[in-house]
């Protein structure tokens, strides 16, 4: 399996009013082409500064980090990666497809593929139909559907998510894990996935990261044993509920330091 | 209708305490009328009338109080005749073909609006690019908006004459540009702090998407920061043309113009003639709400084009 992303000795310090904050420290990681990984820790373990750092977002302040072997800014240059935040932040005066389409303007697709692959993306995340019309009209599930649309339309490789399901109510939830799962397996996209759910990032991960704060660092990494196809029932199973006691275990460790 | 009704609530209330401040405000006009077409009042000499206070004339002579409503120069005259004269002003000298005739409301408004659309336009033009520079540059943040601020401090009554004078020293001829001039220095103030506010409206969310995808400051500002701010500019817009409208006017009071609606407030002052300045008044009033609607309505369409939620 060749690397995507490659952190060694990662550090980041953010300069505050109250001093120094360091958010990263010392985070090595490898992320293998088609992987799933979750980082999963409380608040303040840096696994969202982790994420906006592979995006380029962030600038480390200490090792080294690579990002489809060039430097994080580079590749958010080369639009390596599809992006999406927690709120799905979908431009109110702009239709769902006139919203997916907006990073296929930025980038300036010609019009004929922009229509084409609005079409296909909006198909891919179970929207079709709901093209023209706007966010307010959609529910907060089907709006961060559309937002994945909108990561997936210019056919990165790589697919960066920032709690992306944390606001919506579990029901939908479990929905739209298993739609991203399935949609996972069908592009054999390298996801990065941050949440502060157990189930969730057991449920969908083939490597679990655990991360504790203060300073933010890895404290486990978890290789998942669970197949690649997964019904939602595989959560009770004994496997699911192994690694769901190991994940809480290692988020308990990490707490001890407070 | 339900919206309709306390406008109309407020509306009857100031034109019944208006009817009521007739009286007092005109009867010893009214009074100094009746004494000389030879009608018995009390008290009867006029120096004596004036140290009665008014509430005491209008109890004692009460019969004369209808002769307060209809003076031919009321202190303050009754809403029905300045309707009246804004009519005759307006609408009757239209309907006799004469609407742009210099004593027609018509062509004053015609004059005001004109040089207030410049004003607007002007001031829209400068708010927007000043807001676009503060929104982007951090030199402009700290240097252009303090001075923004203290330019509205300066009183425009005190301004409008200099700006005339100098304006005609450097060759602009006439009062047309003096006035959008003035007319601007109002209007831009609410649309700078408008777009400011708007420009700046989008989350770092929606500005690190942009990033993700490596859009450029262009793209950035065309494709977010701009249709982000249209509700704000919109809302800037209503006060800034309302402001355009006074500083015409303000453009108009001190400077010796003979057209547009702040003269015939200023001649109507100096002729005594009441009616005509509440007559320009009212067209004022009238030209502003017109204006206000106009701009609701363009934005109702414009917002409703682009998708928001209604």
């Amino acid at each position: 399996m060749t690397s995507v992303i490659e952190a060694r000795g990662l550090d980041l310090t953010f300069q505050t009013n109250d001093g120094p904050v360091r958010a990263l420290s010392d985070v090595s990681l490898d992320i293998g082409a088609g992987e799933f990984v979750s980082f999963i820790g409380p608040s303040g373990c840096g696994k969202t500064t982790f994420l906006r750092c592979i995006a380029g977002l962030e600038e480390p302040t200490g090792g080294s980090l690579t990002v489809n072997g060039m430097s994080p800014d580079a590749a958010r240059r080369a639009r390596a990666y599809g992006y999406v935040f927690q709120a799905a932040g979908l431009y109110p005066w702009r239709t769902i497809g006139g919203n997916v389409r907006l990073p296929l303007e930025i980038m300036g697709f010609p019009r004929a593929e922009q229509a084409e692959r609005v079409r296909r993306t909006l198909e891919l995340v179970d929207l079709a139909g709901f093209e023209n019309k706007f966010p307010w009209q959609l529910s907060g599930g089907m709006q961060q559907r559309a937002s994945i649309a909108r990561a997936l339309a210019f056919d990165a490789d790589i697919l960066l998510m920032d709690e992306p399901f944390g606001a919506l109510d579990e029901i939908v939830r479990d929905h739209l894990n298993e739609e991203l799962l399935a949609l996972w397996r069908r592009t054999g996209k390298t996801v990065g996935f941050v949440t502060h759910s157990i189930p969730e990032a057991v449920f969908l991960s083939t490597r679990i990261v655990v991360m504790s704060p203060r300073p933010g660092r890895i404290t486990d990494v978890i290789d998942s044993p669970l197949p690649s196809e997964r019904p939602l029932d595989i959560r009770d199973s004994r496997e699911f509920i192994e690694i769901a006691h190991r994940v809480r275990d290692g988020l308990r460790a990490g707490h001890v330091d407070d | 209708m339900r919206r309709m009704f306390p406008i109309l609530a407020v509306l009857v209330a100031l034109a019944a305490a208006w009817y009521a401040a007739v009286a007092p405000m005109n009867i010893r006009t009214a009074l100094d009328q009746a004494k000389r077409a030879g009608a018995v009042v009390t008290p009867e000499g006029a120096r004596v009338r004036h140290e009665v206070s008014v509430w005491r004339l209008l109890a004692a002579n009460s019969e004369h109080i209808p002769a307060a409503y209809s003076l031919d120069r009321p202190r303050l005259p009754t809403p029905g005749q300045v309707a009246g004269e804004l009519w005759k002003t307006t609408g009757e000298m239209a309907l006799r073909g004469r609407a742009f005739s210099k004593r027609s409301l018509l062509y004053h408004g015609w004059i005001t609006l004109q040089a207030t659309l410049w004003g607007f336009a002007l001031g829209t033009t400068l708010g927007i690019l000043g807001a676009i520079a503060i929104v982007y540059s951090r030199v402009a943040d700290m240097s252009l908006m303090p001075w923004a601020i203290i330019s509205q401090t300066i009183p425009i009554v005190a301004l409008a004459p200099m700006i005339i004078v100098l304006s005609s020293q450097v060759g602009v001829e006439g009062r047309g540009v003096p006035k959008a001039i003035i007319s601007a220095y109002l209007c831009y103030f609410p649309v700078l702090v408008g777009m400011v506010k708007g420009l700046r409206s989008p989350a770092p969310s929606q500005l690190d998407l942009l990033k993700t995808y490596n859009a450029s400051a262009r793209q950035s500002f065309f494709k977010l920061r701009l249709p982000a701010s249209v509700p704000y500019l919109f809302a800037s817009l209503k006060v800034g043309i309302a402001a355009a409208l006074v500083g015409t006017i303000v453009g108009e009071l001190p400077t010796g113009a003979i057209s547009g609606l702040g003269a015939r407030i200023l001649i109507g002052d100096q002729f005594g003639t009441p009616l005509a300045i509440w007559a320009a008044l009212f067209a004022a009033a009238l030209l502003a709400g017109a204006l206000v609607t106009l701009l609701d309505v363009i934005q109702r369409i414009t917002l409703r084009r682009m998708g928001v939620h209604p």
